[in-house]
Formats: structure tokens, sequence, C-alpha cells
């Protein structure tokens, strides 16, 4: 269990939505996007506490990506301002928001499939004057940062453990690799708060561990974390702050502890059983057992039983003998 | 009927039009194959720089370096209308709107409104006068080691000239695209957005790289016009897909593919003729000498289907760069 960062270091108010923050990077005011009739996101008041990582939590279509966009210039919000680090960054351009030092990562990775890892690295980097079509002609003009570059893009790559396969196109990267490809390679320009979109989508469970390590390394580093996730565990293990959002309004906020116990958090989002585990037929019958259908319960403990797992005794139900109507949508969610 | 077509075709390995090809095919690379900018109006950036060289030596008679100078920045300001307006847009709309412009810039300079200065649908004549004039070579003819490629001073001028602004052209390429200006670019050809996160200025990038492409074609278009008279529509949009079919042969995103692919191209072209011809003389094929010309480009359109599904990244193209997917 990472070390957190303790609430009372947040924020000393009383903890309501758009509290605010002792020490805030974000601060987000009155922002409101709409696609025709509807209102994607509308937050009212919302801080990003510095050095810290927050999570940003919803249910899908809550706004939580578009508010992303949002933040960091790519997309424009029809109402609202908001700063980073005290700045106004209301119509500044995407690229220039990310010099700032907020630079984020995708939701569906954009590794450039067609150039190398290591180039993907290099790209990341910011200063190089080489960059400029006149200065670019001239390689003496720009090697010895290069190399400065590419050592450094060399020591991110061996910290995600992507070194090995640094001449290889990243198009031949797995998904996992390419979610840590985009992760090392936003992290080239040093930025002071590093956002990520779901950085566990699609990413197996032997490099979800690793890259909850890489995340909290960066706070340990002195960078603030701003993150969109699905994955409750995720958020529970690394959160220190976790912001709800709901048809595009925050509508909790707090420590991940009394934010997961939030009746209105569970009711939006999580669901009364978001801490049984469906995946196994004992987190099953958990739900089964409190549920007013016979027939999921009876079915779930056929299950059970076939598969050798104790079932608490129930009076037999009536429906036993009927063939059972599958109820995937019920079981499986 | 003799083997003469065979050494036509050798000739035309130095042929200045093979050569202005090649340089309008190196700035649709940069376009294309580098940037990924759809750009399906080179045509219309040929004729723009062809005609402001043509337009200011002819008409306003000026210095030879004037004519040069009034060649790119005609074809920087053409870009520059084109890619402002576009350029922040979806990569589809700077398609449309290059196959539109160019089209608008063949058909204005037609007009009679505008004939005392372009010449109307006659074009402008003696647009290399300038050029001839500086020309260092003595008079006379010479063959290239006793083969019957004989040229005169100002034939071998507007090869030098032209095939040595085809090396500067493939030279610039080379040393962009191994720099971190050229990484820039072709991260933009891959995933704009994603490069716009690292806080590169996508836009900016995208307008140089369609400035420096549309240079070379304007260029293109000068040393087009020098062997011979600028006539409109030699600029049509099938001159932009005859382009596109060299960048295709030689690879999308090379710095040597558009030299290989123009002269295959033209190579291809003239040994084709030449052998129908001899064919129909010799009565074998069942054809009229009429209809050699549109058979030859049949051919090459064959040739490069076959090219798309064999070899879709070009003869110098690696596989893993950019091809047709």
């Amino acid at each position: 269990m990472p070390e957190k960062t303790l609430v009372s270091d947040i924020t000393d108010d009383v903890i309501v939505p758009g509290v605010k923050k002792k020490d805030p990077i974000v601060v987000a005011h009155a922002v409101s996007r709409r696609f025709g009739g509807l209102t994607a996101v509308d937050v009212a008041h919302l801080e990003i506490p510095r050095g810290s990582i927050t999570a940003l939590i919803g249910p899908n279509g809550a706004g939580k990506t578009t508010f992303f966009n949002l933040l960091t210039g790519f997309d424009k919000p029809n109402t609202g301002n908001w700063t980073f680090k005290g700045k106004s960054l209301a119509g500044v351009p995407a690229f220039k928001v990310s010099r700032m030092g907020m630079v984020r990562t995708f939701q569906l990775t954009k590794a450039l499939s067609g150039m190398t890892v290591l180039e993907n690295m290099r790209l990341g980097a910011t200063k190089q004057g080489g960059e400029n079509i006149f200065v670019s002609l001239f390689k003496p003009l720009w090697k010895a940062k290069e190399d400065e570059i590419t050592e450094r893009a060399m020591q991110l790559l061996a910290k995600f453990k992507l070194d090995t396969k640094k001449d290889d196109y990243a198009s031949s990267l797995s998904g996992g690799q390419k979610k840590l490809l985009e992760m090392a390679r936003a992290l080239m320009s040093s930025p002071e708060l590093v956002m990520l979109d779901e950085p566990m989508a699609g990413v197996n469970p032997a490099l979800t561990q690793s890259l909850l390590g890489h995340i909290v390394n960066l706070k340990d580093e002195g960078m603030t974390v701003l993150f969109v996730e699905h994955d409750m565990h995720m958020v529970n293990t690394i959160a220190d702050w976790v912001v709800v959002m709901a048809e595009g309004k925050v509508v909790a906020e707090g420590p991940p502890s009394t934010v997961m116990s939030d009746p209105a958090v569970i009711d939006a989002y999580l669901g009364a059983h978001h801490a049984s585990d469906l995946g196994t037929i004992e987190g099953q019958l958990e739900v089964a057992e409190e549920m007013e259908s016979d027939l999921i319960r009876s079915e779930v403990e056929q299950d059970a039983e076939a598969a050798g797992i104790a079932v608490p005794n129930h009076e037999p139900s009536p429906s036993t003998d009927a063939a059972p109507t599958p109820v995937d949508g019920e079981e499986k969610k | 009927m003799n083997g003469n077509f065979i050494w036509l075709t050798i000739g035309q390995i130095f042929d200045p039009t093979v050569a202005a090809y090649a340089l309008a095919t190196i700035g649709l690379v940069i376009h294309f194959g580098f940037t990924g900018l759809l750009n399906f109006g080179q045509a219309g950036f040929m004729a723009v720089g062809g005609y402001a060289f043509a337009i200011t030596s002819v008409v306003y008679d000026w210095p030879l370096w004037g004519s040069f100078l009034a060649a790119i920045v005609a074809a920087t300001v053409f870009a520059l209308i084109l890619g402002i307006p576009t350029l922040r847009l979806r990569a589809d709309y700077l398609s449309i709107v290059t196959i539109a412009a160019a089209e608008i810039i063949r058909l204005s300079v037609k007009t009679p409104e505008f004939s005392e200065v372009t010449g109307g649908s006659e074009g402008i004549n003696g647009a290399a006068r300038a050029f001839n004039d500086v020309n260092p070579l003595p008079d006379g003819r010479w063959g290239l080691m006793g083969t019957p490629l004989v040229y005169n001073q100002d034939q071998w001028w507007v090869r030098i000239v032209g095939w040595g602004l085809v090396a500067l052209a493939c030279l610039l390429v080379f040393l962009l695209m191994r720099s971190p200006w050229g990484r820039v670019i072709m991260g933009i050809r891959e995933d704009e957005d994603a490069v716009r996160s690292l806080g590169k200025n996508v836009f900016s990038y995208k307008i140089q790289a369609l400035i420096l492409g549309g240079v070379l074609g304007g260029l293109a278009g000068v040393v087009f016009i020098l062997p011979r008279s600028l006539q409109p529509d030699n600029y049509g949009t099938q001159l932009t897909f005859f382009l596109y079919t060299i960048m295709l042969l030689g690879g999308a995103a090379t710095v040597f593919g558009p030299v290989v692919g123009s002269i295959l191209f033209w190579v291809t072209l003239s040994l084709t003729d030449g052998l129908l011809s001899l064919g129909i003389e010799a009565g074998v094929l069942p054809l009229t000498t009429t209809q050699t010309g549109p058979i030859r480009f049949i051919i090459v359109g064959v040739a490069l289907m076959l090219l798309v599904i064999f070899r879709p990244q070009g003869i110098f193209g690696k596989k893993k760069d950019l091809h047709f997917a």
C-alpha cells in the first residue's frame, strides 16, 4: 500500500463538491460544454490538489474525458475559466498547455506506430532546437541536445522496461506496452501535472501492478497526477483524492474511503455490490443472496454445487426443477 | 522502323521533363509521404511556379534571379492561401481544396480577361530566354560517349540545372528527415493529436511542410517550361495523378523514390511507345498508331495496380513505413 497524502494536507474545509484546496494546481470554475442539446460537462467549481494523485471517476458518459479535453485545450468550453499554476488557460491551444507542464495521455493509446519506440520518446522532449526547420539542416547545431534527449529517453525506457524494444516499431508493441510507452513519452518533457485517461484500460493484470507503481512514483518525484479510471481497485489503492462526476457535474469528492461509502456515489455509479467479485461463484452467490429473484439464486446455487462450493442453507425454492432461463446480463455484470 | 526508340528511352534518364516530374514528386513526398497531407493539387503548384516565372521574365522582363524568386514566392503564397483555412480541419478538406484550387488556377489563366498577361489558352512562349542567356556552356552540339544522344548547349544547360535542382532537393529532404524537424513531421503523419499533446505546434509544422513541398512543385513548374512553351492545359488534374503514380512507384516516404519513380515512369512510357510502334509496323499488333498513346497509359495503370498489390511500399519504401493502408 503506497503512502497516501493525508486529507488534512489537502484541505481543511468541510468536504463538499467543489471544496477549496490548500494548494491547488488546477482550478476550474463554471466550465461547461454543450454538444447540441446535451450538456456534457457542467462543472461549477473544482480544484485539483498539487503533489497528490487525484482520480476522476464516474459512469460512462459522465463527461470525464470531455472535461479532460477542455482542461488540456483539445476542446473549447462554452463557458467558464480555468487556471493552471495560477495562469488562465482559457483559449490557450493544446500544444501551449503541454509546454506549460500539463501533459496528457489518451484513452485510446496514441503510440506513433510508424516510428520506433526510441523516436516516440525523443518526440516527447522539449526545447530541441533542431525542431526548427532552419536549424534542423545543420546537425552540429542539434546533435548535443539530441544525445542528451536520447540519454533521458533510455533512462525512462529502462524504468518502464521498454529499453530492449527501443528499435522496434511502436506498432509491434502490445496494448499494455503502448500504454507504458505513451506514459513514458509524456514524462520526457518533465511535466508538473500528468493527466492519464484510463491508464489501465486494456492492460493485462501482470502489467497492472507495475503501472500502478509507476504512477505512485510520479507522485514521489513531485508530480501531480490526475487520472480517469473505472478500475475501483486501482482508485482505492493509489488515489489520495477522488472526484466523482455524473451527467457532467461533480457529484462528490473526497478521500477514497469516504467517497466509496457515500450512498449517492454508490447509487450513481458503483452499484450496491461494487465490493463483490462477480468473477467468482462466491461473489455471485453473495449478490444472489440479496436479490429477490429465486430464479437467479437457484441458478447460481446449482453452479456452486457443481463446483463443490458450500451453499448457505436455504429453503428449497419452488422453481428449482423448472428449466432455468439464462439471465446473462444480471449475472455477469 | 529501327532501334532509335531505345536511344530515346535512354535519353529519358537525363530529360529535363523527367527532372521536373521528379522535383514535383519530391514536393509531394514531403506533403503526403512524410507529413500525411493529402495534396491533390500539386499540378496547381507547378502552374503557379511556371506562370510566375514565365510572366515575370517574358512580360515584365525581370532578371533571371527575380523570376526564380517570383516562382518561389508565388508557390509560398499559394500554399498559405490553401493551408491557412484548411490545415486546422480534418485531412480530407485539404485534398478537396487543393484539387479545386489547381483547377481554378488552370481555368483562370485561360480566361480572355487575363490573356494579356497569361497568354490565355495559348500560354507563354520563350520563358527560357533569360535562362539561356546565362548559359556558360560554349555553343555547339555534344553527344554522350559517341551515342546518338546529342544535345546543343541550351539542352545541356537545362539538363544540368534541372537535375542539379533535383539533387539539391534530395539532399534537402535527406537532411530534414533525419533531423528532429522530420521527426515531428512524421509524428504528425501518424497522429497529430499525440504530437499536439507533446507540445508541438502542429499547425505551424503542417504549413511549413506545405510551403516546402509547394515551392519544390513551383520550381518543378519552372524546370518543366524551360525546354518548351507554357501551356495551361499541361496542368490538369491528370498531371497530379501522374505525380502520385511516380511517388507510389518509388515509395511514398523515401528520398530517392521520386527520382527513380520518375525515370521509371517515363522510361516505361517511352519504351512501350517504341515497342508498340514496332509491333504495329511489323503487322504483329492489330492496332493503329493513334491507339498507342492511350495503350501506354493503360500499361502504366496495370503496372501501378500490380505494384499496389504486390509491393505496396514502392520500390524503395520499407514495408513498415507508409504504404497504401
